[in-house]
């Protein structure tokens, strides 16, 4: 990249299909293994192995199941804190969740250019948050109308309402109902594309004001790195924050469902 | 933007992909791993609960112990002060018995020794008036001359006596 004159900041997030599998398809829908599809399979695997490293089922915990351990308890805890006892069967859906989205926006921050290959970070696409979103709403949707039937309607008329409001609070409600899945699927390929983005921005600073001068170097170069080394630990922290929040809102909208007001 | 630019060709792929891998990470690492991870974790809770429990118990359980022995212990030192107080006040009872039986017979003693006071200044007096009584029939028959009989000496001795 260093070597181009120009840095294009979204050639990042470009899908390409990797090793002759563009042509696979299932019923006539693309399923070509992308190297999207493949930080996937790169953050399945980082994750499982994080993971059974902590089954050592051990009383005394070593440092690794401790780890684990504290992430299923925190997963646990926050379910427990916003739905009560009943919030402990969504855990592994929860817990799935925030990891997957934890690890691959952590694993797309791998400073794996410098040895030449290109980390990809899918939770940069809508096409991928969406999903993960529709599918927390879609369960947000089975458990409401499983557990409360048609009653479940009712979380569109907050609990006090006077009569004569109804009418004009229950499409409100319902809007900022159906809204739910495009700001959790938005908010993370939003987040994640802009902190890409600006670190590409800046780093497209430095190469192209080293290579004007020295003296752009020094005026531009160095101040847009040392920037750059801040952004990137923010850029940690809304990794975390992110994948907090998608899990926080699920485990909301989880308990709007169970237990209705 | 590519994720609009190459929407069309790569959503169903992108789908596709996301589902297996996650449909992966839901049921072997959520399903399969998570509840075995956080049975550990509650059998570790447990543990430690129980733990605390028998040890809490232990502790009550000495502490009644304790109670126990020092109930045993207070009884035992009223026994022995009770055992203390009655010899003191047996002892106490016989010597006050033997102190009021040693007075009896002083005082008996005593009571007998002032009848014999008694009755030798009694017959003390007496004697002195006999000797008195022949003094004055002596002195009488020597100055006067006068036979006094002797009631008559006694009387006036009497009265001399009593008058003093």
């Amino acid at each position: 990249m260093a070597a181009e004159a120009k840095v294009d900041p979204m050639h990042q997030f470009t899908i390409e299909p990797l090793g002759g599998t563009a042509g696979w398809e299932i019923a006539g829908y693309n399923i070509a293994f992308t190297n999207s599809a493949l930080w996937m399979l790169i953050t399945t695997v980082v994750l499982t192995l994080f993971v059974a490293g902590g089954l050592k089922r051990q009383m005394v915990p070593g440092r690794w199941q401790m780890a684990v351990e504290t992430f299923t308890g925190f997963i646990d805890n926050m379910l427990e804190a916003n739905i009560g006892k009943a919030g402990r069967k969504y855990v592994p859906y929860v817990f799935s969740l925030f990891m997957f989205i934890l690890f691959a926006n952590l694993l797309g921050l791998l400073p794996l250019g410098v040895v030449g290959l290109h980390p990809f970070t899918f939770t940069s696409h809508f096409t991928v948050t969406g999903v993960l979103a529709v599918l927390s709403f879609a369960i947000v949707l089975v458990v409401g109308f499983w557990r409360h039937g048609l009653h479940f309607f009712s979380l569109f008329v907050p609990q006090g309402t006077p009569l004569p409001m109804i009418p004009v609070i229950a499409p409100i409600e319902f809007i900022s109902f159906m809204v739910r899945p495009f700001s959790l699927g938005l908010r993370l390929f939003v987040a994640m594309m802009a902190g890409h983005v600006l670190l590409e921005v800046l780093s497209s600073f430095v190469i192209d004001g080293t290579n004007a001068g020295v003296g752009f170097g020094l005026l531009v170069g160095l101040p847009s790195f040392i920037l750059m080394i801040g952004i990137c630990a923010l850029e940690l922290l809304v990794a975390g924050i992110q994948a907090y929040v998608f899990a926080l809102l699920t485990s909301l909208y989880i308990n709007d469902a169970e237990n209705l007001h | 933007m590519p994720q609009i630019a190459q929407l069309a060709e790569t959503y169903s792929s992108q789908i596709f992909w996301l589902l297996i891998f996650f449909g992966f990470t839901f049921f072997v690492i959520g399903r399969g791993m998570v509840p075995r991870v956080m049975a550990t974790v509650d059998a570790r809770d447990a543990q430690i609960a129980s733990d605390l429990a028998a040890a809490q118990a232990a502790r009550d359980e000495a502490d009644r112990q304790e109670e126990a022995w020092r109930t045993r212990e207070n009884e035992n030192r009223a026994a022995a002060q009770a055992v203390l107080a009655q010899a003191k006040a047996d002892g106490a009872a016989k010597t006050e018995a033997r102190l009021a039986e040693v007075q009896q017979s002083i005082d008996v003693r005593l009571a007998e020794a002032e009848a014999r006071i008694g009755a030798a200044r009694a017959s003390a007096l007496t004697e002195i008036e006999d000797v008195a009584a022949e003094a004055a029939q002596d002195i009488v028959a020597r100055l006067a001359g006068v036979k006094v009989t002797k009631p008559a000496a006694a009387k006036a001795v009497k009265e001399a006596l009593v008058h003093g």
